[in-house]
Parts: structure tokens; sequence; C-alpha cells
């Protein structure tokens, strides 16, 4: 007879390197919002108990800190899985991509929607490892898709960028203002 | 009969009409390309909705929802690479069947199965519509408090063996729910000073954090890979009505989908995992389980495709979403003061079948498609991993961006994304975040409404819906740690476990 699966099995949701490392990071944050109820949460005189403003933090930030703390119990009782450092690491080197995200979203008031996104999107494709023409065309492509569909036919809420009051004034800046 | 016509009249406008054909044919597109997923592109899409009626912008949401899973099960069967995390299992019996030269027979039960549930889905939404007209107004404060703790309760316990680290997701969710100015005694919670979070930390710049931006980081930073290609011959259409030949499977997997897509806080993976069990307990040949088995593929997307529409009645009901994205669709009705509750069903019932008369036209849509174009589709989503993630960062902007053109939003839904990207690794879960923050709001609401009639706890369950729900939620509770001891013998050791990273819960 064949052996039925737990939901675990199923979906194969297992433990891995870097468990420990997030129970107690999990952990050390349920202990900072819980020392910081005091002061930032208020006790109001005069109200009942599941009406305080403090009640529904102080249950939340609770429960935080004890699951958190029997998730890290749970890590420490477990079998140590080799590579938690390289999966920290891993978790440090994916803050660049963040990076580049709030770069991004930095410049796009100053330089305009489709300039800068024609700029990200072929910088990070250079970035990522891709060479020649045909991924480069396919990026840029893809950039002006994007701004032509969301800003352009969309309108959706996106700054015109600064740079386009260097336009001469006429109907070419109004477009790239209304649609670029 | 008036708001049936109406309904109609709403579904067959222009607009609508558009929105249903770009959902669902996008949502077998998107579904299709594995790491995209309908969580994603309804995170970006939806501040893009919030311009149009709520009709139209739900019909393209739903329309991604229920249709992804439909496109997730053909790599999933050709090419072994699940398009949404929901196709998983597909997998499982998919593929072998694929090696045995049988590609076309079980994209074809892959199809059949997710219309079946998808339509068995609707028919127990329509059906169940007039009882819920008349069950919905008899939730009050106290009911609809406890509703939203049996999803809390039930989100927490539905992910065996992470059940510590789906609690601490969950209660921080609650957590992000109240920072910023409560709006009854006018204080300030965990804002530390920062004028930004006054506000509050808001749902739409999580989500796109958490699902969106995560997976674009997780693309972005592992190495490049593109889908291999695979064809299929053969009458699809055809191939498809061989689910007939699995009635009763189909029938108990749909079963499964609609009760699980119900219950707040279960969604998909309860379902498959229920009917995957059931399937294979009752079979003649279990052992072709994982395998290459008809039955097990049917069950695996009978019961997925049969959760969407019945994720809906909650949400359209109470007001209370099941699963993260019913969650984002909720938003979509706040942004248009539309408030989800008994109220809809008793005044907007038109709304309520242009929904149903919405779903069924995109299942008819969907299995239209599919059926005529998998090997397209299969061209299609010949995309190289990273140059996905850059795709998926470059959309994601326009999602949190345009919400109201801030750089701090911005910098939230960027630590977000990592966070999400670290439970991603983890093979963590996502959605009890997302369910700790909207169904803590709901429960801090209704709990303070509900306890100025309250005098002594028993007051709280003197009334039958909210005795029943009580009772549902004890009951977990103990049928939780009742499984959790009866599994140990179950549970394969330590060193049998796979390790990997399996993206299998951030549907």
């Amino acid at each position: 007879m064949a052996r039925i699966k737990t939901l675990q099995d199923l979906f194969r949701r297992y433990r891995r390197p870097g468990d420990f490392a997030i129970a107690v990071l999990s952990l050390a944050f349920a202990l900072f919002l819980a020392v910081s109820l005091p002061f930032q949460t208020t006790w109001v005189e005069r109200t009942a108990l599941f009406a305080q403003p403090s009640f529904w933090p102080t249950v939340a930030v609770g429960f935080m800190v004890l699951f958190s703390g029997l998730h890290v119990i749970g890590a420490l009782v477990s079998e140590r899985l080799p590579g938690r450092m390289e999966e920290v690491l891993h978790w440090v080197k994916s803050i660049e991509y963040a990076i580049w995200f709030l770069v991004y979203a930095l410049l796009v008031p100053r330089l305009g929607y489709l300039p800068c996104t024609l700029l990200f999107c072929i910088a990070l494709t250079l970035r990522l490892g891709y060479r020649g023409p045909r991924p480069i065309l396919a990026s840029a492509v893809f950039a002006v898709a994007v701004v032509a569909l969301f800003k352009g036919f969309l309108q959706v809420k996106i700054p015109a960028g600064a740079i386009y009051d260097l336009l001469p004034a006429g109907s070419l800046r109004t477009f790239f203002i209304l649609y670029l | 009969m008036d708001a049936f016509l109406s309904g109609l009249q709403l579904v067959f406008t222009p607009e609508v009409a558009i929105a249903l054909l770009i959902g669902s044919i996008g949502g077998v597109i998107i579904g299709a390309i594995p790491g995209v997923g309908a969580a994603v592109a309804i995170a970006i899409l939806l501040p893009a909705t919030f311009a149009f009626e709520p009709i139209i912008g739900l019909t393209m949401l739903l329309g991604i929802y229920g249709s992804s899973m439909y496109g997730g099960s053909l790599p999933a069967i050709l090419i072994n690479t699940p398009g949404t995390a929901v196709n998983a299992l597909t997998t499982y019996d998919g593929h072998p069947m694929t090696k045995r030269g049988e590609a076309l027979k079980a994209l074809g039960l892959a199809y059949g199965a997710s219309f079946f549930g998808g339509i068995a889905s609707i028919i127990a939404l329509i059906a169940l519509s007039p009882v819920l007209a008349k069950i919905a107004p008899m939730f009050g404060s106290r009911e609809i408090f406890l509703a939203a703790l049996l999803g809390i309760v039930l989100v927490i316990v539905a992910h065996r063996g992470q059940t510590f680290a789906a609690g601490s997701l969950a209660a921080f969710g609650i957590f992000l729910g109240t920072v910023g100015l409560e709006p009854v005694k006018f204080t300030q919670r965990f804002t530390y000073g920062f004028e930004f979070l006054s506000s509050g930390v808001n749902l739409i710049v999580v989500v796109l954090g958490l699902f969106a931006l995560s997976q674009a980081f997780v693309l972005l930073s592992e190495p490049d890979h593109a889908p291999g290609d695979q064809r299929v011959e053969g009458n699809m259409f055809k191939a498809m009505a061989g689910v007939f030949r699995h009635k009763r499977v189909a029938s108990a997997s749909s079963g499964f989908g609609v009760l699980m897509g119900m219950i707040p806080g279960v969604g998909e993976f309860t379902a498959q995992f229920l009917s995957y069990t059931y399937a294979q307990r009752t079979s003649k040949t279990p052992d072709q389980f994982g395998k290459g088995s008809e039955e097990g593929l049917i069950a695996s997307e009978a019961s997925n495709n049969a959760v969407p529409a019945a994720a809906m009645i909650p949400l359209l009901a109470l007001g209370i979403p099941g699963e993260a994205l019913t969650a984002m669709m909720l938003s979509v009705f706040y942004v248009h003061n539309v408030v989800p509750g008994p109220a809809l069903f008793q005044n907007n019932m038109d709304f309520i079948y242009a929904l149903f008369i919405a779903m069924i036209l995109l299942n008819v849509i969907v299995v239209v498609f599919v059926g005529l174009s998998s090997n397209l589709i299969m061209k299609i989503i010949q995309i190289p991993t990273r140059f996905l993630g850059m795709a998926i960062l470059t959309l994601s902007f326009v999602g949190v961006y345009s919400l109201r053109n801030s750089l701090t939003d911005c910098m939230l839904a960027a630590v977000f994304g990592i966070l999400g990207l670290v439970l991603k690794r983890q093979n963590l879960p996502i959605v009890p975040v997302i369910l700790g923050m909207v169904l803590g709001g709901i429960m801090e609401v209704k709990l303070r409404s509900a306890m100025a009639r309250v005098k002594t706890p028993l007051d709280f369950v003197d009334r039958p819906i909210s005795a029943i729900l009580a009772a549902a939620i004890l009951f977990l509770i103990v049928l939780h740690f009742w499984g959790v001891l009866r599994e140990r013998k179950l549970t394969e050791p330590e060193s049998a476990h796979d390790h990997d990273m399996h993206d299998s819960q951030q549907g």
C-alpha cells in the first residue's frame, strides 16, 4: 500500500539553512516591539480594556513573542543544516536589487518616466549579464511598452519628469508631460 | 429575475467584456510563466484598477485569479515546472505522464478538471446565494469577529509543520495593521515619531513588496535559466472530455475546493491535500500516485480551480477575505466605498449576479483559449528568469509609485520585498502576514463594538452563529494538536526531507 503523505511532505515545506537566523531575528524584533509597547501606545483613562488603543498592539506583539520564541526553541532542538552563512549572505546580496529599485524611484520625477525606465531596464539588463543587441533591444521595447501602457493608455498617476521643463513650450512638451 | 437581467447587462457592457477578456487570457499567460503567478500580477495591477468602476476592476482581477491556474498546469505537465505555486502538485502526476508520451492526455485532463472545478464552484456559489442573503444579516459584530478569528486560527494551523513561523507572521500582520493614528481615541501607535507612519502601513505597499518585489529579487539574485520548450499534438478538446471517466474524483475534489475556499484562512493547498489524499485512499491503484496517476492529476487541478469562486463567498457575504488574493480584491471595494457584506447581498444583487456571470464566462473563454493555443503559450513563456525579474521590478514600480507618488512607499515596499525573499527562500508562507493585517483590522473594530453589549464572557457566544463559530475555533485547535501527535508517526525522518527551496505556498 502506498504511503499517504502529510501536508508538509506533499508540498515539501521543510526547514532550510538559515531557519535559526530568521527565528532569532524574528524574536529579537518581537522583543524590541514588546519593550517599545509602553512608549509607543497610550493607555487612556476611563476606557474599557477592549477599547484601549494599546490593547490590540499588545495582543499582536504578545503572540509575536510567543510564536517567535517557540520557533527559536524549535530551531535549536532541530538538526543543524549546513549553509546558514551562505544563506544569510544571499539575503544581504539581494539588497543590491532593492537599491536599484530605489534609485529608479528617485530618478523618475527628475528624468521623466520614459527616459528613466529606458535607462533602468537597459542598465539592469547589462548588470544581469545579458550581452548583445537582442536583449538590449528587448529591454528597450519592454520599457517603452510599460510606459505606453501605464502612463499613456491607463493614465496612472506618475509625475512628469522635471527634465521635460527643458523642452520648448508647446504641444510636444504637453505630450511628454501627459503621456510619457 | 430583474437583478439577474440587470447583472447580465452589467457584464455585457464593452468595458467589462474587454476587462474579462484581458483578465482571462492575460491570466492564462501570466499563470503559465514560471515565477509570476496571479498574486504578483494582481498586486501590480491593483492600483491601476482603482481608476475603473468596481465591476471592471474586479472582473479583470477575477479573470487573472481564475485563469492563472489553467495556465500554470501547462509548464507543470510539459516541463515539470509549475507555472504557479498551486500547480506544484500537478507536476507529481502530470509530468510522469508526459514522459510516458501522454502529454496531450495529461493536459486535457488538467484543463478538463480545472473547468469542472471552476464551474462546480460557481454553481455552489449561485446555489448558496439565497441562503447567504438570509444568513449574512445574522452576522453581527461578534460573529464577524469570530469568523475573522477563525480565519487567523486556520491560516496558522493550515501550515502544519510551520505553525510557529505562521503564527509569528500572522501576529506580525496584525501588528502592522495597528501602526499609525488609531481612529477612535486618536492616539499614535508605533510611529516612533515618524510622520509617514501616522497614516499607517498601506496594505497595497505590503502586498506589492511581499509578492511582487520579493519575486523580482528572488529571480534577479539566482542563476539565469529559461523554461524548455515542448510541443503537444492532437485534439485537446477531446482529451479534456477524459475527465468524465473520473467523475467521482473530480466531484469530490471540486467539493473539497469549494469547502476550503469558503472557509477563511485555508485555500488551495489544504484543498489539494485533502483531495489528493482522498483520491489516493480510494484509488484502485494508489501506488501510481506520484508516478503519473490520472486521478492524482485530476484531484490536484479540480480542487485548486474550485477555490477562487468559493473564496468570493466570505468576501462578498461578510466582507472577510479568506486568502491573500481576495484580501487584495477587498481593497478594490474599499477604494470605491463599496462595503462588501450583508448589505451587498440585499442592495446590490445585480452586482453579485454580474460577478457570477463573469466567472462562468471566464472559465469558458479560458478553456477555449487553452484548448487552441497551448503550443503558442509555451512559445510565449520562453523568457529567461533574470530578464523576467527585471520586468517584474519595473512593473512593481508602477504599482507602488502610482498609489501616492511616495518615495517612502517605495522604501517600505523594498523592505517588504527583502522580507518576502527571505520567507520564500525559507519555504515560509507570506499569506499569514496579509491575512493578519486585513483580518486584524476587522477584529479590532468588531471586538470593540461587540464588547459594548457583552456583560459576561458567555454573552459573547449566546447567539447560535457565534456559538457555532466559537465551538469551531476550539474544535480546530484541539484537532490540530491531535493531528500533530498523530502525524509524528507518519512524518518522514529529517534525513529524508528535501531541504531545497520550493515555492509551493506563495500562490
